[in-house]
């Protein structure tokens, strides 16, 4: 593997075409890049949300997501893949999460950035606060569905 | 001695992201049998919570897994991230 950063876990925005060109760079086998990119809602469980603050567990966070992403590398084939998740304050409308994945062929494109994405949100130790717009802060719960969502991929 | 890390709304609740923990323990669920006593908001978030998650050293672990000196341990809520 060579030097590129494939996890960033970071607070600033990112570009989905300069993140993808990186990870693009120099594979010439490439036939299909699939990316997936997260995005701040502006309502949750029924109320409007005004801000999202995101707290995750350094250390643990990159080794879990590394995990993930070479699961994915071991299943799929993949020619390369990156996951990109910030943290701190966020705001609706705003970039959360992006996990972009290349492999020779489409399909396992598509089922690796799905794999990625379902796994990231049962095992990245990543925390979602909001604040409402009168100010209360309540911390989101877990969803079921996504653990759901994580079960169609254990073979 | 432990490193003892808390997050989410577990930091909240129980008004601290760490501390070291000098007593000796040799499960993860020792130590949260020893935490609980110090009182109801301690033992419903480590005690009596089915949602309990816990990590040593990074990896996911249970209440049976053995620890040692100078490890890392950190209980959190369920992961909300994506």
């Amino acid at each position: 593997m060579s030097e590129f950063p494939y996890i960033k876990i970071q607070q600033k925005d990112f570009d989905l075409t300069t993140e993808v060109a990186a990870m693009r760079a120099g594979h010439k086998d490439i036939g299909a890049v699939v990316s997936f990119v997260g995005t701040v809602r502006d309502i949750n469980e029924g109320d409007e949300v005004s801000i999202l603050e995101l707290e995750h567990y350094p250390g643990m966070t990159e080794k879990a997501l590394e995990k993930i992403r070479l699961e994915a590398h071991d299943r799929w084939k993949l020619e390369s893949s990156l996951i990109i998740h910030r943290i701190g304050k966020m705001y609706p409308t705003d970039q959360i999460v992006l996990v972009a994945v290349s492999s020779r062929h489409r399909e396992n494109a598509f089922y690796a950035s799905h794999f990625i994405m379902d796994y990231l949100k049962t095992n990245a130790p990543f925390w979602k606060k909001e604040t409402l717009p009168d100010g209360e802060e309540r911390w989101v719960d877990a969803r079921v569905t996504d653990k759901e969502a994580e079960k169609r991929w254990i073979q | 001695m432990v490193n003892v890390l808390y997050f989410a709304s577990f930091r909240e609740m129980l008004g601290k992201a760490n501390e070291q923990i000098t007593a000796d323990h040799n499960t993860v669920g020792a130590l949260i049998e020893d935490l609980s006593k110090r009182g109801e908001n301690w033992q419903q978030a480590l005690l009596e919570n089915k949602n309990l998650q816990i990590a040593v050293n990074h990896d996911v672990a249970q209440r049976d897994t053995v620890i040692k000196p100078g490890d890392e341990v950190a209980f959190f809520p369920p992961v909300t991230g994506g």
